[in-house]
């Protein structure tokens, strides 16, 4: 009868919520009722009830800074092409790694193509900017063939295919693990069905394979959507330099550089907003049209 | 039926060489690093190195066993993989059990479940968690690395959605034999589930050693950094120095290659060293989540 009367039996089931819901309140709403800061202009020793209110005063300042633009096309440039290459190399490389025979081998490859993706970017980092400096690997084969020492991390225009490039060799193979799932529930007698009809291997895999994954398929590129304005800030942070801002910043890298290490904390909270609001319609959207054409529920 | 045409041999040759390639791009960054690491620092910077030391010498290695700062930094994460695991997996269970079950069992789980999943969907930014890490005081402790990232929302749904698939006699009859939620989860539902809980254990403690940048928010100075936000400094800050500078800092720099190479290397070995056991798990523990009951 009243809905917030708790049953006797199950009052333990509340108690245990407790915890994860007081960790979850101080850490995960309170920074969401925080954002009030970008309407202020916020000083650490008045808080966030004493600080001065200013309205939209720091988006219109900061929609005005030419950076900003920058950094907000940078980022839906690389994340776009990040999730583009990245679900079509591990859809590729999941239907190939499906047409191989020797079981040994196949367990053997996909142990090792798995494994970049538990290394951190501060390892990775370390591994890519040693490899690609001036005297790194690259050069050093490079210039067996004549070629000029390139140092490669502070090329601006090269930087976004860098990142895309480094973040797919790292995550293709631990990508697959979801479509190679999804293939493996693909009915077999549809395949014996097309080649009793002479489809060829090629055929299948368009017809049969791809038309199979389609579900796991919209839902990984729906998964990745709610990320599209992240872009990979880590592994930014490791490579990038001022030489490659132009390119390479991103809104996360400047908002720790602007709201954290400049103490701009309104601007800071100011673009996180925008950036939060901006995830949370693409997530929404993208999940009512996710469900529309793959009738897949992910929650 | 086996398809032995010629074009289809072909086809499988080169699908094997390509993989050949991809399993060896992965694997070289790492022999590289540790070929640089064991080499004599001269032949480093002649780019004589690449996947053989060249003048076996561990003089990197020794440098780091003295460096007080390194040994620091690694008995740091120690400390936050230890303290992070356990509280992480004390809470992830507290909130998994009772969204496990339905809404006839436990009242209000749908409320509960979205006051989760709302977390996932929105989140107020850096500034402001930075700012109420400072409030709470947790700022420059270990607890600023271990408390705000506890809960993984993903891993609450995943333990969840395992005990959703315990059979619910194995509950009902221990109801009638008087056992309470507490003593239920304790000493079947966690029994029952060990294998996800290894799972999601390493994944804790991978996430934690690999994690840096909370480190570099939240410690004050580099005294207190774990070793991934400590290597972090010492990567980006001298490197952006030899871009700059290029050739005037270069000779009295021809050491540094050696001691990052072996430091990337170190901190790589924990992982190197628990993947097989992950390896075994984590295909199945995805699974696991995403099969649908």
């Amino acid at each position: 009868m009243n809905a917030f009367k708790i049953p006797r039996k199950q009052l333990a089931l509340y108690l245990m919520l407790i915890p994860p819901v007081v960790v979850l309140f101080i850490y995960a709403y309170l920074p969401m009722l925080g954002v009030v800061m970008a309407f202020q202009r916020y000083q650490p020793a008045l808080g966030f009830l004493h600080s001065d209110w200013v309205g939209f005063d720091n988006f219109r300042r900061l929609f005005h800074i030419p950076d900003v633009k920058q950094v907000i096309l940078n980022t839906l440039f690389i994340a776009t092409m990040k999730i583009i290459v990245e679900t079509v190399a591990a859809i590729a490389v999941a239907i190939l790694l499906n047409e191989i025979i020797s079981k040994v081998f196949k367990r053997t490859v996909q142990t090792i193509i798995y494994f970049p993706y538990f290394l951190s970017w501060v390892i990775l980092g370390g591994i890519f900017r040693d490899m690609l400096s001036r005297e790194g690997l690259i050069n050093t084969i490079l210039g067996k063939f004549g070629v000029d020492p390139i140092i490669f991390l502070s090329k601006a225009s090269w930087f976004p295919y860098i990142l895309v490039s480094t973040e797919t060799w790292q995550i293709t193979g631990f990508g697959t693990i979801v479509f190679l799932a999804a293939i493996t529930t693909i009915d077999p007698t549809l395949y014996e069905a097309a080649v009793m009809d002479g489809a060829s291997r090629w055929k299948q895999t368009l017809h049969i394979t791809l038309p199979g994954m389609k579900s796991t398929i919209v839902l990984m590129v729906t998964l990745s959507l709610g990320y599209i304005l992240n872009a990979g800030f880590e592994q930014v942070l490791m490579l990038y330099s001022p030489e490659t801002y132009k390119t390479g910043d991103v809104i996360d890298t400047w908002v720790y550089r602007m709201g954290l290490q400049q103490a701009q904390y309104s601007l800071g909270a100011a673009i996180g907003l925008f950036r939060s609001v901006v995830s949370l319609v693409l997530i929404t959207v993208s999940y009512m049209i996710a469900r529309k054409i793959s009738d897949h529920r992910i929650f | 039926m086996v398809d032995r045409s010629l074009g289809r041999r072909i086809f499988q040759g080169l699908n094997g060489f390509m993989f050949i390639i991809f399993s060896l791009s992965c694997i070289i960054p790492m022999v590289h690093v540790l070929a640089i690491s064991l080499s004599k620092s001269t032949a480093v910077t002649a780019g004589k190195v690449t996947f053989w030391p060249v003048e076996f010498s561990m003089k990197s290695y020794e440098y780091i066993l003295k460096n007080s700062e390194f040994w620091n930094a690694m008995g740091v994460s120690v400390e936050r993989v230890v303290l992070g695991v356990v509280i992480s997996m004390l809470l992830t269970i507290l909130a998994a059990y009772p969204l496990s079950k339905s809404k006839l069992q436990f009242k209000h789980q749908s409320f509960f479940a979205w006051y989760l999943v709302i977390t996932m969907l929105f989140s107020g930014g850096l500034v402001p968690s930075f700012m109420i890490v400072k409030n709470t005081h947790l700022y420059d402790t270990i607890w600023a690395l271990v408390i705000p990232s506890a809960i993984s929302v993903f891993n609450v749904l995943l333990l969840s959605n395992f005990f959703r698939n315990i059979p619910k006699e194995v509950e009902e009859s221990a109801f009638i034999d008087g056992a309470g939620h507490t003593r239920i989860l304790m000493s079947l539902y966690l029994q029952l589930s060990m294998p996800i809980i290894a799972t999601l254990v390493v994944f804790a403690a991978v996430t934690h050693w690999n994690s840096w940048f909370d480190g570099i928010i939240y410690m004050s100075n580099q005294k207190s950094y774990p070793l991934q936000s400590y290597l972090q400094t010492i990567l980006v800050d001298s490197n952006t120095r030899v871009i700059t500078r290029a050739n005037a800092e270069l000779m009295s720099r021809v050491s540094d290659r050696t001691i990052k190479a072996s430091q990337v290397f170190i901190a790589a070995i924990p992982i190197l060293f628990v993947y097989p056991f992950m390896q075994k798990y984590f295909v199945s523990g995805m699974m696991i989540g995403a099969v649908k009951e």
